[in-house]
Parts: C-alpha cells; sequence; structure tokens
C-alpha cells in the first residue's frame, strides 16, 4: 500500500522555513488587506448623502422657502447655490456641479393658498443611478407629504401608516453592510497569491521539477503547500474579524465558531484556485494577471457590491458558480443576522462540493500541465 | 550472448517518445553499466532531457520499455525514484533556504530515518566540504558550491545511480575539475552516473558515451571504441595535426588541394583528414609553395568531436538520400 500523500511531511516543513525566512511577505500579505479594510470601511459610504443641490426659486416667498427647508432637512440634499435664471440651473448641471436643480415657479405659493396644484421642477442627473432613484425617492415623499399636510390639516394620523424597522443594521452604517463581504474578497486575495507564488516561484526556480523526480506524491506536495497557507488564511481571518469588530464596531451577531468552520471549505476553495492560477502560469507576472482575473467575478458578481437579485439572468446563473457568493452570505448571515447552521448549511455544502470538485480538477492539471510538461 | 537486463544499471530497449506530431526519441536503445560513467550528448532540442525524463519516469514512453536498476520504468516509476538521484543543470537549491536546510529538506522527502539522516548529512558534508558553509543561505553560495550542494543534496538517500544534467555548465574550470575528481571516487564505490554535456573535454573522461542527434542515437561505445569507427577513420584515410602561424589562410588553401577530405582550425592548428596515399613532405611542400610555413605536420587521433561530427555529417547524409 502507497503512501498517496507520501513527501507531506516534508514539504511542510519546507513551507514554513519558506514563510519564516520572509517576515516581510507575510506581513505585508497580513497588513495590506486590513489597509484596504481601512480604506473601503471609513471612505466608502453607501449610504447617499448631502447631494449638491442647485436651487432657482422663482418664488421665494414663505411657502417656497419653506419647501427648501424640508429638503435640505431631509440629509438627502445640500443647497450648493442658488440661481437666478433657468439657463443657469441648466448649467450648473451639465457642468456637474451639482446633481439635482429644483425650479420652484414664480406661482408656487399663489396656487398653494388658491388650493390649486403647485408644481416644482425637479432636474436629476441621471448618470449615478443610486443617487438619482434616492433623489426621486425623497423629492417624491417630501411632495405627498406636503400635500397630505395640506389636505389632513386637522387629521393627526393616516389611513395606512407604513412604518418600516430595519433589521440587523439599524443605523444603516456602510461597513456593517461592506466589510462582512469584504472579508470573503481578502481572504480569497491573500490564499490566491500565496499558493499560486509559492508554487510558481518553485516553477521560475526548477525545484518544482526536482521535486518530481523524488518519490514525493503530487497529493503529498500540494497539501504539504496548502496547509501552511490555510494557517496563515485562518490568521488573516481572525485579524480581519476582530478588526472589524473592535476597530469598526460591526457587532457580531453569530458565532464565530460556525464562521470559522464554514470558513475551512471556502478557503480550500481560493486555495485550490491559486494551484489552478499556477498551473498555467510560469512566471509571477503572469499568476498575477490571471489571479486577478478570478478576482474581478468575485468582486462584481458575487454580491458584495451589487445585489445579485437585481442581476441580468445569465449574471445571476453565473453568480451561483462563483464561490464567494456562498461565503459572502455566510459572513453577512453570521455577523449581521445572527443565523445560524440552520439558515447556512445550503451555502456550507455549495461550497464544500466546489472545493472538493476544484481541488480534485487541481490536482489533475497539476499532474498534467506541470508533471508532464 | 545476451546479457540479463535487469543486472545494468540501465537497460533502455527501443525507447520512442512522441508529442503529437512530432517524434522526439525515435527508436533509441542502449545499456549502461553498474559503475559506469555514462556520458549522454547531444545538441540542444535533441532529446537528451526527453529520454532523462523518460528514465526517471517524469514521462511516459509512447514505445519500448526501459529497466532502472532492474526497475522497469513503465510499471513503477515510484521506486524507480527512490533509488536514483537527479541533479538539474540550474542546481534546483532553494536560496532563501540554508545549506543545511536544503540537507534537511531532501532527506525529508526520501524519508530517511533520523539517524540514518542525521549520518548521510555529516558523511555529505564531510565529502563536499561544505562544513563552513552549514547556515549560509544557499543564494550566498558560488557557482561551484551550489553545485556540489545540489550533488549532495541528490545523494542523501545514497541512489545507486545519478542522473546529472550538465552539471558543469557555467562553473569555473577549478570546480570542474573537482567536480569530476569526485565523480571519479564516487564510481570507484560502485555508483553509475548518466552524465550530459556539451564538453568534448568531459566527454573523453567518461567509460562509456552515446551521442543522440535529433531523436536518433548515432554512436554508443568506449570513447577509444569510437575513435576506430569506420565511419570516423574510413578506410585509407589519414588524420594529421598541420601547425602554422596563418592557419586561416593556411585553411583556405588545404581546402583546395586535392586529397585533403576535410579540415578544421584548433586553435594554432589545422586537423585535417587526408588520403593516406598523400605524402606528409608533399602536404608541407604545397603548403610552402604557397607561401605558408608550416611548423610541424603529425599524425593525430580523432578526438571525440571528430567523432560527432564526422557521425553527425555522415547520418544527415543518410536522411537526405532517404528522403530524395
Amino acid at each position: 500500500m502507497r503512501n498517496f500523500f507520501r513527501g507531506f511531511g516534508a514539504v511542510f516543513y519546507k513551507e514554513v522555513l519558506h514563510v519564516r525566512r520572509d517576515p516581510a511577505t507575510l506581513f505585508f500579505s497580513l497588513v495590506i488587506p486590513l489597509l484596504q479594510m481601512v480604506v473601503l470601511g471609513f471612505g466608502i459610504d453607501t449610504n447617499i448623502r448631502q447631494v449638491n443641490t442647485v436651487v432657482y426659486n422663482a418664488d421665494a416667498r414663505r411657502e417656497s422657502r419653506e419647501l427648501i427647508d424640508r429638503l435640505k432637512n431631509s440629509d438627502t440634499f445640500h443647497i450648493w447655490r442658488y440661481v437666478g435664471n433657468d439657463q443657469d440651473l441648466n448649467d450648473a448641471i451639465i457642468a456637474g456641479k451639482a446633481r439635482v436643480g429644483i425650479k420652484i415657479p414664480v406661482d408656487y405659493s399663489d396656487r398653494l393658498l388658491h388650493n390649486m396644484s403647485a408644481q416644482v421642477l425637479v432636474l436629476i442627473d441621471g448618470s449615478d443611478s443610486s443617487v438619482a432613484g434616492q433623489a426621486i425617492n425623497v423629492t417624491t415623499a417630501i411632495g405627498l407629504d406636503e400635500s397630505l399636510r395640506r389636505v389632513l390639516e386637522d387629521r393627526s394620523t393616516l389611513a395606512v401608516d407604513i412604518r418600516p424597522k430595519l433589521l440587523f443594521n439599524p443605523d444603516s452604517r456602510s461597513p456593517n453592510f461592506l466589510l462582512p463581504g469584504l472579508t470573503a474578497i481578502l481572504l480569497l486575495n491573500v490564499t490566491t497569491f500565496l499558493t499560486a507564488f509559492s508554487i510558481v516561484r518553485e516553477k521560475e526556480r526548477g525545484t518544482l521539477e526536482q521535486l518530481f523526480v523524488t518519490p514525493v506524491r503530487p497529493m503529498g506536495l500540494l497539501l504539504g503547500k496548502l496547509l501552511p497557507y490555510l494557517a496563515i488564511g485562518f490568521s488573516e481571518l481572525s485579524l480581519i474579524l476582530s478588526f472589524m469588530r473592535f476597530v469598526f464596531q460591526v457587532p457580531i451577531h453569530g458565532s464565530v465558531v460556525l464562521l470559522a468552520f464554514l470558513s475551512l471549505p471556502y478557503l480550500f476553495v481560493s486555495l485550490s484556485i491559486g494551484i489552478l492560477v499556477s498551473s498555467k502560469a510560469n512566471t509571477q507576472s503572469q499568476a498575477i494577471q490571471l489571479a486577478f482575473l478570478t478576482f474581478l467575478p468575485s468582486i462584481f458578481f458575487s454580491g458584495y457590491i451589487f445585489p445579485r437579485e437585481t442581476m441580468p439572468t445569465v449574471f445571476y446563473v453565473i453568480s451561483y458558480f462563483i464561490p464567494a457568493s456562498y461565503y459572502i452570505n455566510i459572513t453577512r448571515g453570521i455577523i449581521l443576522r445572527g443565523a445560524g447552521i440552520a439558515h447556512l448549511w445550503i451555502d456550507g455544502l455549495a461550497l464544500f462540493a466546489i472545493g472538493t470538485i476544484l481541488l480534485i480538477i487541481a490536482a489533475r492539471r497539476f499532474q498534467n500541465k506541470v508533471i508532464m510538461a | 550472448m545476451a546479457k540479463n537486463p535487469a543486472e545494468a544499471a540501465i537497460s533502455a530497449e527501443h525507447l520512442v517518445r512522441r508529442f503529437g506530431n512530432f517524434t522526439a526519441v525515435n527508436d533509441v536503445s542502449f545499456r549502461v553499466e553498474k559503475g559506469e560513467i555514462f556520458g549522454f550528448l547531444g545538441p540542444n532540442g535533441s532529446g537528451k532531457t526527453t529520454v532523462i525524463k523518460m528514465l526517471t519516469g517524469l514521462l511516459p514512453l509512447s514505445g519500448g520499455s526501459a529497466l532502472v536498476e532492474g526497475v522497469d520504468v513503465g510499471a513503477d516509476s515510484e521506486s524507480v525514484r527512490e533509488r536514483i538521484g537527479y541533479m538539474s543543470q540550474n542546481f534546483s537549491l532553494y536560496y532563501d533556504l540554508t545549506v543545511a536546510e536544503n540537507l534537511q529538506f531532501y532527506g525529508r522527502i526520501y524519508s530517511l530515518e533520523p539517524a540514518r539522516l542525521k549520518r548521510r548529512i555529516e558523511e555529505i558534508v564531510q565529502l563536499n566540504g561544505l562544513a563552513p558553509y552549514l547556515t549560509r543561505l544557499a543564494a550566498q553560495l558560488s557557482g561551484g558550491w551550489k553545485q556540489r550542494l545540489a550533488l549532495g543534496c541528490a545523494m542523501l538517500h545514497e541512489p545507486a545511480l545519478l542522473f546529472l544534467d550538465e552539471p558543469t555548465a557555467g562553473i569555473d574550470p577549478v570546480a570542474r575539475r573537482q567536480l569530476w575528481d569526485l565523480l571519479f571516487e564516487l564510481s570507484g564505490h560502485g555508483i553509475t552516473f548518466f552524465v550530459t554535456t556539451h564538453y568534448m573535454d568531459e566527454a573523453e573522461r567518461c567509460s562509456h558515451v552515446a551521442y543522440i542527434y535529433y531523436g536518433q542515437l548515432i554512436a554508443d561505445g568506449t570513447p577509444n571504441s569510437l575513435r576506430e569507427l569506420p565511419d570516423v577513420q574510413p578506410q585509407g584515410t589519414l588524420r594529421v595535426e598541420i601547425t602554422t602561424p596563418e592557419v586561416t589562410r593556411a585553411l583556405r588553401l588545404a581546402r583546395q588541394i586535392p586529397g585533403i577530405r576535410s579540415a578544421t582550425i584548433f586553435g594554432q592548428s589545422i586537423h585535417a583528414l587526408i588520403e593516406d596515399h598523400f605524402n606528409l613532405d608533399d602536404l608541407g611542400d604545397q603548403l610552402l609553395k604557397n607561401g605558408i610555413a608550416v611548423t610541424e605536420i603529425r599524425p593525430l587521433a580523432p578526438s571525440l568531436e571528430d567523432v560527432f561530427v564526422e557521425l553527425t555529417c555522415k547520418h544527415q547524409a543518410m536522411l537526405e538520400t532517404a528522403r530524395a
């Protein structure tokens, strides 16, 4: 009976030496993701606030000024400037100085006082769809609210009173939304690069060829290379989680142990991607290019930035083949919603299946393309 | 009287390796006895590395069979790899590991018992004189020391057969000489060496050489037996060395003299293959008549380079007639 994993111990020993010999690489691979977290966590606010707005108030009486105050108080609009004619209003938007232009006609107050319908023109720069959407919603809501107040005057309650309540992220904090997703991207990044580099380096050096004329078995070699980087992946995960919890104050509602457990198949997935990359790439710069190619779909189609449900059908289907989709559901589920294994076992199973398949494909490709080359 | 193939270090029979339509190794057979230093020569791209990969079990054979240390490569390449050592031309060492760590790693790869590993490392360090460098990173060693370390790593598990792929490429002459001294010493202990090289003087040192030319083995024997091949030294010809201060001009003239079959420059002299009815004094006279001072003309045994040049030309002519 031959040992299928022969050479595992020796390769593991050597990889640990490589990592220890080069603390700078380890340091950067652990710290740069944290820097990315700081940039994204502090720098990006997905909530739309203080949109630059230009106002042409042709009426300028009390009613029109009240309307402008209400827009200001919504926190969505920031009045960048008041202008005195249509031309300036248009130019401000075309020049990109303001995203929203509001024109209150000269007869606004008169019509209100005579119980007639008063019109307000809202020009919205549609080039950023989320800003535009928010501007439409808020202006429409304010208009509706204003109308109701005038119609209902004495009645204090509405017939239908919708009271939205935000679960899990009551303050709509961006880090709460972004960071659990970012965890998936950063882990993928670090582990894929490290594995791919560790193999491609040996290709460049010629040591891989040397290993193949020893009795090492491919599985022993691959696992010996993977496990140290799996350990680094886990350290990265704990660093990211601590950073998220204590620096960005994102509460973790679910079980950290479950999160660690479900991270295991995800890490195997990214390590296998690293092997796949290295079986194709012969130099480190090729490896960088290829690795980026695998990151892009994980960033755009996994639901990390754009919700998967709103994607065109083709991409929605593609998103099912992207491991990060499942892992992001797991991290957001556990961290934000306090989900347990009962809610997440399907995602875990999917990751496990993808990981196993990828590892088998990677090992075979490695055998055929690298050993037999 | 066929010798038992299992007793040879390597017994290759009709090896064939194809890559798609391209035949990289075409019906190659040879036998390397235990304890020999076998020099495997040929131009780049002629199939040397492919043959090594086939014999070490890295590449499946498209045809033929090979026994390495008595084990069938096709059937059990892992057992083959336990019995052999391999050193590639780029000294596959881990540059960010120390000398001792490199040895440790390769020892563990061959699953040596800790006690044996310790003893073997001591022996290798002693043999190769690596003691002063144990804690140095492999990257900081000079070419010659890298090569000794690589050889040491390939020998840790006491293989009976060592493949050395261009072991002296790019190292200084002193280190080259020392390596060969070491090979002779080890070969005295019964270790077999399979060495590829481009240096003709190294080929001369081998006890057995073979020459592969675009996938086909065109020479196989001891250096002396190759020198006596009829293709190399055709009936009725003689090889001479003509020493003269004006080699270039002399060469141009010599090539026009009927009876001189071929001529090449070697430093300050010309090596020529002449017909033996040709009188050496006549040759000197002819050259003098053309204004070339000849210092000395003396008969010469063919060098291995002459051997390979003759055999290659002959082989190429044969291929062309076959095509026509």
